[in-house]
């Protein structure tokens, strides 16, 4: 009956056994493009953002431990991006003579490009939720990834057409409606691919990627209409080093958070079909309303935790700009009213023990809060996040 | 925020103390209301909608405007409710207090049962009700005790736990416990939430409204200047905490904010004076702004050298706990040299208006009656975004511009905005002038075109011929000359430009429909207005001769209709002036906003606790196991009984203890793949 202790698995391993080589080499190469980064371009860069170079390079190397498709994905949005940069060189106009940036490579190609993919991606794993094959779902998820890679590319790459079109303008593009809703698409994006790779369930991606396809809609809509994709400078009250990481942070928080929303749809369809016809296909290949719940907790989890950061960095922010952490601006107001809900929806769960489709109702009323916190504030309250004024 | 997740985590024997079968008192009632979860829900609920109310009520505009958009009825109430300051009202202030009551009643409640489960791992416990638990499974082993215990003990260890053991009559009692981090995360997030709470009651207006209601003080409603505010709307400089607003002029300085409360104000005075050298707005090339700062210079008694500091948006100065931020600018009485140009018969004798804006100038009118003129407002750069010829949106700079209103002697009038060079539209360049009924309308505009010198000459020399009855008559025998009836005509003529000259097409169609029947009214119509545009023609023609234009071009008619239009719309301008600005000295006004938050750095220390807490409740998984071995009745070996509890997921927990029991029990690996890593180091999805 006893076997050798050696065969039994419960030894865990330490953290250097369970790095692989090719996670030294990712590490490697992050720590030499961030030393390059820092040896040509040091003498421009500020504390500010020599801290904000570390952060990075260290954030992306340990992803790409924690997630090792991340170690891929960045190395092509790097090496895709790069070369934007450089065919661009220190020419604008090459953006619509040059035929890789025309057509696939400039900021504003990189944005057709991801909407297609999500679009394509939305279509292929709806009907991967009708399919008896796993194929259209899996062939869905490389949508996804191409999708939101060129988002990524896309955003890169407009950093530098930001400069490039004045470079006194300069900016993150995180600081336009435009540029966020990109922002948004790509994270919530790479937040799904991550929740359907530890979980195997590929049938979550056809409601995950609706809100997703959704956004993308608006975004097209916004350019077309709007014209919201020209480069303008920045209001001086935006012009501040806190944007470069309270937006990304937020907008991990609203990822999170459209997430649970649709698996909270997921588990509302799977809770209705089990008993109006449980032998039906769809049924069976949603996944167990357990597993839904489990991923939607995480989604909102993680969501909460980084709206909490994002919202606390923004009252940081504030005091510096508006002269006041809290000034119940509505946007202020409205990030509150948001962290409510969520906190409730946590405690309800942690201390009552709630579960089911309450908890799932909840979590999709949850996603208007949030985009009425993100999008409605702006258009129907003034304050100032409105930035009409000073 | 009574919490069962809590509990989950004891042996049941742990659980008990809640069940007290003492007779409850009446403390113990009062903290157990506290600290439940349905008040501190009901509390959270009430807050985010009296959030909600606060956002879609603009908050803290002047009472007048709320009188205006609510009426007298609906605004006592609003007013009375405190809804025009949600977040400072008595109620709002008293639904946080009591949350942050709740809370710390919940935090007195649950603490002392967490820190005790911290440390004490319950090794008292039974058989029987390990069988109990959910997760729980029994075994029958070959193995001796020791060697099983042993074997236990390095699982437990290998899988991170901290373990402790009790032997008693031949069984072994193994408790279990890791993550207990977890827990801290509990008291962490429920006390930061507490401590942000306590900063911020700090730095809100709690204090300023305690002495108001203790009578210390009172507010100000009037706007009157600083030196007649009475003493009792003054707050002394020992104020800890507060954020109000001063505008100081280019160089002026003050040594007071103005704190906004209500309908009014108080007047906290600093301990230092801040004066204004100068203030900068830097621009893209795009005219939109860049940068806004202030040469600012701190004048304190206790400093033997003023100290000088530029501030700017996202970079205030902090000067003893005082910071002070760029918040907004606005005019601080631009000097404005002006030229009243006379609409009518005298528009070449112009007159001198000096003003100031901020100020009121009267100005007597050719006609023998008075104007006021009250200069609102003065910008040396607009920027409007304006449609070009390719129906793009682009931004045009039109210079620098004023505001006025001009009043009657009843202190009736319109409002006004000129601007003082000529702007191109549609090829041509003109004089604007907006006027809009009241601030908050849409501006309409009067073209006034500008000659070939970009000057008003030409228009002004035109409009005082048209309004001269002499040169009328001239012009319309001129005219009229050629005609046989000439005398009939050039009467008619000189009638109808009278007629425009005075009141516009309007006038002229007026007198058409008064003076011809209705049936001929078309046709005559068509026909006199031919005559008006032939005798204006003519007048043209007489200025341009005066300025020694030969040649008649293009640009030359088109300033003619354009000059025709302008007068049609003069009638209705309403101003007998058309002010033109010739010079100004710019001088600019800085809204600073200084604020006091001692309570700062407690919101920022509470939200750091928030966010470890939260990180250590989510991503710290607390799980007990309790093992107990005894030799096995019958034969050799040993009977194993064990259970855990954790406070995360079920499902989660389930699969985990399953492999605990491959791997304590069965001894074998749970997977036979490296799946058992996977679950067990990547705890952070």
């Amino acid at each position: 009956m006893s076997v050798p202790q050696e065969a039994l698995d419960f030894e865990r391993p330490s953290i250097l056994q369970r790095i692989r080589p090719l996670d030294w080499a990712y590490f490697a190469l992050v720590l030499a493009v961030a030393v390059i980064a820092h040896w040509q371009y040091g003498h421009l860069m500020d504390r500010y953002d020599t801290g904000g170079l570390i952060l990075a390079a260290g954030m992306s190397a340990w992803l790409g431990w924690f997630w090792r498709p991340w170690q891929l994905f960045s190395i092509i949005v790097a090496a895709l991006s790069l070369f934007g940069v450089w065919l661009y060189g220190d020419d604008l106009a090459r953006g619509s003579t040059n035929f890789w940036l025309n057509y696939v490579g400039s900021g504003q190609a990189g944005v057709m490009w991801m909407s297609v993919m999500l679009y394509m991606a939305t279509a292929t794993y709806i009907l991967g939720l009708f399919s008896k094959s796993d194929f259209p779902s899996r062939l869905g998820a490389a949508f996804a990834w191409i999708g939101s890679g060129a988002g990524m590319m896309a955003l890169m790459v407009r950093w530098r057409e930001i400069y490039l079109t004045d470079p006194s303008w300069g900016y993150i593009p995180v600081s336009n409606l435009y540029e966020v809703f990109i922002l948004l698409a790509v994270m919530t994006t790479l937040m799904y691919l991550y929740y359907e790779q530890r979980t195997g369930q590929r049938t979550m991606g056809a409601f995950v990627m609706l809100v997703i396809a959704a956004s993308v809609t608006f975004l097209l809509w916004y350019m077309w209409d709007r014209q919201a994709h020209e480069i303008e400078p920045l209001v001086p009250a935006l012009n501040s080093w806190w944007m470069k990481i309270h937006v990304p942070t937020n907008f991990v928080g609203y990822g999170g958070f459209a997430i649970a929303a649709m698996l909270g749809v997921a588990y509302l369809f799977k809770h209705r079909f089990e008993r109006t016809r449980p032998d039906a296909a769809i049924t069976k290949r949603l996944p167990s309303k357990e597993a839904l719940d489990g991923v939607m907790y995480k989604a909102i989890a993680i969501g909460f935790a980084f709206f909490t950061i994002a919202t606390v960095l923004g009252a940081m922010w504030a005091a510096e700009a508006w002269g006041g952490y809290w000034t119940w601006d509505p946007k202020e107001t409205w990030s509150l009213i948001l962290w409510l809900t969520y906190a409730s929806w946590l405690h309800m769960r942690f201390t009552k023990g709630w579960r089911g489709p309450v908890m799932a109702w909840w979590a999709i009323i949850g996603l208007f809060v949030t985009t009425f916190t993100f999008l409605g504030v702006n258009m129907f309250l003034s304050g100032l996040h409105s930035y009409g004024e000073l | 925020m009574s919490n069962n997740e809590q509990v989950a985590g004891s042996a049941p024997a742990a659980t008990a103390r809640s069940k007290s079968t003492r007779a409850p008192r009446r403390s113990r009632i009062l903290v157990e209301f506290m600290g439940s979860m349905n008040l501190a829900i009901t509390l959270l609920v009430a807050l985010a909608i009296a959030s909600v109310i606060g956002t879609v009520l603009v908050q803290n505009e002047p009472y007048t405007e709320y009188l205006i958009d609510y009426g007298p009825f609906w605004h006592e109430i609003f007013a009375g409710m405190g809804l025009y300051q949600v977040y400072s009202a008595t109620w709002f202030l008293l639904i946080v207090t009591f949350l942050v009551l709740s809370t710390s009643f919940c935090v007195y409640r649950q603490s002392p049962g967490i820190l005790k489960d911290l440390r004490r791992y319950n090794l008292q416990v039974k058989e029987k009700s390990l069988r109990s638990f959910h997760s729980s499974a029994t075994g029958e082993l070959d193995q001796p005790q020791e060697e099983f215990v042993d074997h236990a003990r390095r699982v437990l260890k290998a899988q991170g736990f901290k373990a402790r053991e009790k032997e008693s009559d031949g069984q072994t009692v193994i408790a279990a416990m890791k993550g207990r981090w977890n827990r801290l995360g509990y008291l962490l997030t429920h006390v930061g939430i507490v401590v942000i709470c306590v900063g911020a009651l700090v730095d809100g207006q709690t204090l300023l409204k305690l002495n108001e209601w203790l009578g210390n003080i009172e507010i100000e409603t009037r706007s009157v200047p600083v030196s007649e505010v009475p003493e009792s709307a003054w707050v002394p400089v020992s104020n800890p905490s507060f954020r109000g607003m001063v505008e100081i002029p280019e160089g002026s300085s003050a040594d007071v904010v103005f704190l906004p409360m209500r309908e009014g104000y108080f007047v906290q005075q600093l301990p230092f004076r801040i004066e204004l050298e100068e203030f900068r707005i830097e621009r893209f090339s795009t005219g939109a702004e860049s940068s806004f700062e202030s040469d600012l210079v701190i004048h304190d008694p206790e400093r033997d050298e003023p100290l000088r500091h530029t501030i700017s948006v996202n970079h205030p100065l902090i000067y003893k706990g005082y910071a002070i931020y760029q918040a907004s600018f606005a005019d601080g009485g631009t000097k404005l040299d002006i030229e009243a140009i006379p609409l009518g018969a005298e528009a070449l004798r112009s007159l001198d208006v000096p003003g100031r804006v901020f100020q009121e100038q009267e100005v007597p009118t050719p006609q023998g009656d008075t104007r006021t003129i009250e200069f609102i407002d003065f910008r040396d750069e607009n920027v409007v975004p304006l449609l070009n010829e390719e129906g793009q949106r682009e931004n045009r700079h039109l210079g620098p511009a004023f505001d006025f209103r001009l009043m009657d002697r009843t202190g009736h009038g319109l409002y006004y905005r000129n601007y003082m060079r000529p702007a191109l539209q549609e090829g041509a360049m003109y004089f604007l002038s907006g006027v809009r009924e009241s601030p908050g309308d849409e501006f309409h505009y009067l073209f006034l075109p500008a000659d070939a010198d970009d000057s008003l000459d030409r228009f002004r020399t035109y409009l005082a011929m048209l309004h001269n009855a002499d040169v009328r008559n001239s012009i319309a025998r001129e005219v009229a000359a050629e005609d046989p009836s000439g005398a009939a005509i050039a009467q008619t003529t000189a009638e109808l430009m009278r007629l425009f000259a005075e009141g516009g097409y309007g006038a002229v169609h007026a007198e058409i429909d008064r003076r011809v029947p209705e049936e001929q009214r078309e046709q005559v119509g068509e026909l006199l207005m031919r005559v008006l545009h032939a005798g204006l023609q003519a007048l043209y023609m007489e200025v341009l001769e005066d300025e020694g234009v030969v040649s008649i071009q293009e640009e030359e008619q088109r300033w003619l209709e354009d000059a025709v239009s302008a007068i049609n719309a003069i009638s209705m301008y309403e101003s007998p002036f058309f002010f033109h600005l010739t010079d100004f000295e710019h001088r600019e006004a800085s809204g600073l906003q200084i604020a006091r938050a001692p309570g700062e750095s407690t919101v920022y220390t509470g939200s750091v606790m928030l966010i470890i807490g939260i990180f250590l409740m989510f991503y710290v998984s607390y799980q007990r196991l309790w093992i107990i071995a005894r030799r096995r009745e019958e034969g050799e070996g040993t009977h194993v009984t064990m259970a855990g509890t954790s406070n995360r997921h079920k499902v989660e927990f389930e699969n985990r203890f399953a492999h605990l029991k491959r791997w304590i029990i069965d001894q074998k690996p749970a997977n036979g793949s490296d799946d058992g890593h996977r679950e067990s180091t990547n705890k952070n999805d």
